[in-house]
C-alpha cells in the first residue's frame, strides 16, 4: 500500500486522465485551474461543485466541445486534447437533455449509430431493446415534446449509451426533475451504470445526488479539486473547512492543539478539553475541530454519564424544530457559538425545551480536524 | 332562495359575454376583410366576365371566354413571371441563409446592428430603390465597366434591359422579406442541439443537414412564400430595368387596366395569377409537409 504511494496510479485501457488541464475564457476568467484528475476505467464518478467552479468545463473538456487552453486529455494511452467531439468515444447527457425535437424517440436514438453509417433491422432491434431498457419500449414513434420530463431524461441516456461509449459524461443530468422523480432516478442511474459497466463522469452542484449515486467524488471549488474521495470520507474526514459545508452541515470549533495521546490530539477549546483524530495534526497551534449534527447527542445539563472517553461541552437550547425524523436544535455554548444538533425522535423529551441547559456529547473518533486556515 | 337566483342569472350572463368576446376580437379584421377584400374581389370576378368596349360599356355577360383568350395571348408572360420570381426567390434564399446563420449564431452582440442593416433598404422607397438600380446597372456605370475589364461582359453588352436585370432588381428587393422569417426561425434553433448532434458523431455539415436546417424549415418556408407571391405579380422590376420582352404578367394586367381600360381582360389575367399563385404554394406546402416541420 505504502510502496504505492508517490508512483503514478497504474493506468488501464480506458481510464480518464486529466493533466494540468487548464481552461480560460475570454482571457481572464479562470474556468479550470492546472486540474489533474485520474478517472478509472468502470467508475461512478461525481464532479461536485457550486456553481462556476469548472466542473462542467471540465466535462466538456472530455467531450471535446470545449477546447483546453493547455494540458491535456487521455483516455487510456489515446491523447483526446485535441480530437473533435465527434471523433471521440464518448457520448454525453445534456442538462436539458438536447433532444432533436424534429425527430421521434426512435430517430433520436438511433442518431448517433446512423452516424456511423449504421441502418437496417439490425439497429432497428437494438434502438427498440435501448428504448425498452429505459421503459419507454412502445414510444418509438412519439415526439420528445409529448413526453415528461423523467421520460425525457431516459430518452436522453438511451440515445447516449446505444453507442457504447467508453465514457459517458452527464451533465446535472437530473436537475430538471422534481423531487421525487430525482430520488428514483438516482438509483436507476445507478442500476444502470452496474449494468453497463462503463465509465460515468457526474457533474452535480447537489452533494447528495453524488453521494446516493458516485463511488468517487471529486469536490471542486475555483477550478481546482479540493478533495477526492468516496462519500463516506468526504463525509466523515473533510480536509477543508469549503468541503465539510459543502457535504452536509458541519459544526466547527476553533481550538489549540495541546498534545497527542496516541492517535488522538488533545484540543483545547475556549478552555473545553477535547480530543480528535491526530491524522495530519501538528503537536500544536491553531486547529479547528469539525462535528456532523447528528453525531452530538444531546442530555439534560448534570446528567452524568462515566462511559468511554467522550467529548462534553455544556450549552442552552436557544431553538428547536421538528422535523419529522428527526428534531433539529439550536444550542449556544458559553462562548456564544451557536451549534446545531439533530436529535432522532426515539424518545420524546419534555426536558429539552428552548432555554434549557444541556450536555452535548460526542465521541472523539466522530469529529475531524481541520488544520490550516481557510483563506 | 332569491338571490341564488339572481347570482344564477348574473353567471350566466357573464358568461355570455364571454362567449361572445372572441368574435368581438375577431368583427373588426373580418369587417375590413369584407369591405376591402372580399367586396372587391366579388367585383373583380363579374369584371372578368363582362363583355363590351370602353364606349359601349361593359355588361355582365358570363363570357368564359375572357380566360381562355387571355391565358392564350399571354401565356409567355406568365411563364416568365412564375420563371423570374422562382430564380429570384432561389437567389435570394442562397444569400439570405448564410446571412440570417451568420446572424443567428455568430454575430454575437452586433446582431441588431446586422438586423437594421437588412432592414434598413425599406426605410427608402421602393421606387426610389428600383430607379437606383437603373443607375447602378447603366450602361455607363460601374458595374458594366467593371464586367468588361474582367471579361464577363462583351465589348457592347448591357445589363440594363435584360432578364437578369430584373431577376437581379427582384432579388434585392425582397431579399429582407426573406432574411427576416429565416433569422426568425435559425434564432430558435438551440445551440445545445448542435453540440448534442457532434457528440453523437455529427461532423458539423452533417450536424446542420440533420438538425439546423430541418429545424429552420419554418422559416425558409415562410420567406419563400413572403417573397416568391409579391414577386409573381410584381410589375416595377419588369418596367424599369427590362424591356418589352423581359414584361411579367403584372406589366400586362397593369398597362390592360391603367392605359388600354379593357376591365374584363386585365379582370381575368389576376384571377388566373391569383389561382395559380395559390395552387402553386398549396402544393409546395404539401411538398415540404409543414406539419412534419412545426
Amino acid at each position: 500500500m505504502s510502496a504505492a504511494v508517490g508512483d503514478a496510479p497504474e493506468v488501464t485501457a480506458e481510464d480518464v486522465r486529466l493533466i494540468d488541464l487548464t481552461k480560460r475564457f475570454g482571457g481572464d476568467v479562470l474556468a479550470v485551474d492546472h486540474l489533474d484528475l485520474h478517472i478509472p476505467a468502470g467508475s461512478f464518478f461525481a464532479l461536485l461543485g457550486p456553481s462556476g467552479c469548472g466542473k462542467t468545463t471540465t466535462l466538456r473538456m472530455i467531450g471535446g466541445l470545449e477546447v483546453p487552453t493547455s494540458g491535456r486529455v487521455f483516455l487510456g494511452d489515446e491523447e483526446l486534447t485535441d480530437r473533435k467531439p465527434y471523433r471521440r468515444p464518448v457520448n454525453t447527457v445534456f442538462q436539458n437533455y438536447a433532444l432533436f425535437p424534429h425527430l421521434n424517440l426512435t430517430d433520436n436514438v438511433a442518431f448517433g449509430r446512423r452516424r456511423k453509417g449504421e441502418k437496417g433491422s439490425d439497429l432497428d432491434a437494438e434502438v427498440q431493446r435501448m428504448l425498452e431498457l429505459v421503459q419507454l419500449g412502445p414510444m418509438g414513434d412519439r415526439r420528445p415534446s409529448a413526453l415528461s420530463g423523467g421520460q425525457q431524461q431516459r430518452v436522453a441516456l438511451a440515445r447516449a449509451l446505444i453507442n457504447h461509449p467508453k465514457v459517458l459524461l452527464l451533465d446535472e443530468p437530473l436537475g430538471a426533475l422534481d423531487l421525487k422523480l430525482r430520488k428514483q432516478m438516482q438509483l436507476e442511474l445507478k442500476r444502470i451504470q452496474t449494468d453497463v459497466g462503463i465509465t460515468f463522469v457526474h457533474v452535480t452542484h447537489d452533494q447528495e445526488e453524488a453521494m446516493t449515486m458516485a463511488d468517487t467524488i471529486a469536490v471542486m471549488r475555483a477550478g481546482r479539486v479540493e478533495q477526492l474521495g468516496s462519500p463516506v470520507e468526504l463525509y466523515e474526514r473533510p480536509r477543508t473547512e469549503f468541503v465539510a459545508n459543502f457535504l452536509g452541515q458541519s459544526n466547527l470549533l476553533e481550538g489549540t492543539v495541546t498534545g497527542h495521546d496516541g492517535d488522538q490530539a488533545l484540543v483545547e477549546v475556549h478552555g473545553v478539553k477535547v480530543r480528535a483524530p491526530a491524522e495530519d495534526v501538528p503537536d500544536a497551534g491553531p486547529v479547528r475541530i469539525g462535528v456532523r449534527p447528528e453525531k452530538i447527542r444531546l442530555v439534560p445539563a448534570g446528567t452524568s454519564e462515566e462511559r468511554g472517553e467522550r467529548n462534553e461541552l455544556d450549552a442552552v437550547i436557544t431553538d428547536s424544530s421538528f422535523i419529522g425524523v428527526s428534531t433539529q436544535f439550536q444550542v449556544r455554548t458559553s462562548w456564544d457559538q451557536e451549534l446545531t444538533v439533530f436529535a432522532q425522535n426515539r424518545v420524546p423529551s419534555d426536558e429539552l425545551r428552548g432555554g434549557a441547559p444541556v450536555r452535548l456529547r460526542w465521541s472523539p473518533e466522530q469529529s475531524f480536524a481541520l488544520v490550516g486556515s481557510e483563506h | 332562495m332569491a338571490a341564488a337566483v339572481e347570482t344564477e342569472t348574473e353567471t350566466a350572463g357573464s358568461g355570455r359575454t364571454r362567449s361572445l368576446l372572441p368574435y368581438l376580437l375577431l368583427a373588426p379584421g373580418l369587417i375590413w376583410l369584407l369591405v376591402f377584400f372580399f367586396v372587391p374581389m366579388l367585383t373583380l370576378f363579374q369584371t372578368s366576365l363582362q363583355e363590351g368596349s370602353l364606349q359601349t360599356g361593359y355588361t355582365l355577360t358570363w363570357r368564359v371566354a375572357n380566360y381562355t383568350e387571355a391565358l392564350r395571348e399571354f401565356s409567355s408572360q406568365y411563364l416568365r413571371s412564375f420563371a423570374y420570381a422562382g430564380i429570384a426567390t432561389v437567389a435570394a434564399l442562397l444569400l439570405g441563409y448564410p446571412l440570417a446563420y451568420f446572424i443567428a449564431f455568430r454575430a454575437g452582440r452586433y446582431k441588431n446592428l446586422f438586423l437594421l442593416l437588412v432592414v434598413m433598404p425599406l426605410l427608402v422607397s421602393f421606387l426610389v430603390r428600383t430607379l437606383a438600380w437603373k443607375i447602378i446597372l447603366a450602361d455607363q456605370g460601374v458595374i458594366v465597366s467593371a464586367l468588361k475589364t474582367i471579361g464577363l461582359l462583351p465589348q457592347y453588352g448591357r445589363v440594363l434591359a435584360t432578364s437578369s436585370a430584373v431577376i437581379a432588381g427582384l432579388t434585392y428587393n425582397y431579399l429582407p422579406y426573406m432574411i427576416l422569417p429565416l433569422y426568425a426561425s435559425l434564432e430558435k434553433v438551440d445551440p445545445r442541439l448542435v453540440e448534442a448532434a457532434q457528440d453523437l458523431y455529427a461532423h458539423p455539415f452533417t450536424a446542420f443537414r440533420k438538425v439546423t436546417l430541418p429545424l429552420s424549415m419554418p422559416g425558409v418556408v415562410a420567406g419563400t412564400l413572403l417573397m416568391f407571391i409579391p414577386a409573381a405579380g410584381d410589375f416595377v422590376h419588369a418596367q424599369f430595368l427590362g424591356t418589352p420582352s423581359q414584361y411579367m404578367i403584372g406589366n400586362v394586367i397593369e398597362s390592360r387596366f391603367l392605359v388600354i381600360l379593357d376591365y374584363p381582360t386585365a379582370a381575368a389575367l389576376s384571377f388566373v395569377l391569383m389561382l395559380t399563385i395559390l395552387v402553386l404554394v398549396l402544393v409546395y406546402l404539401r411538398r415540404v409537409d409543414v406539419e412534419e416541420v412545426l
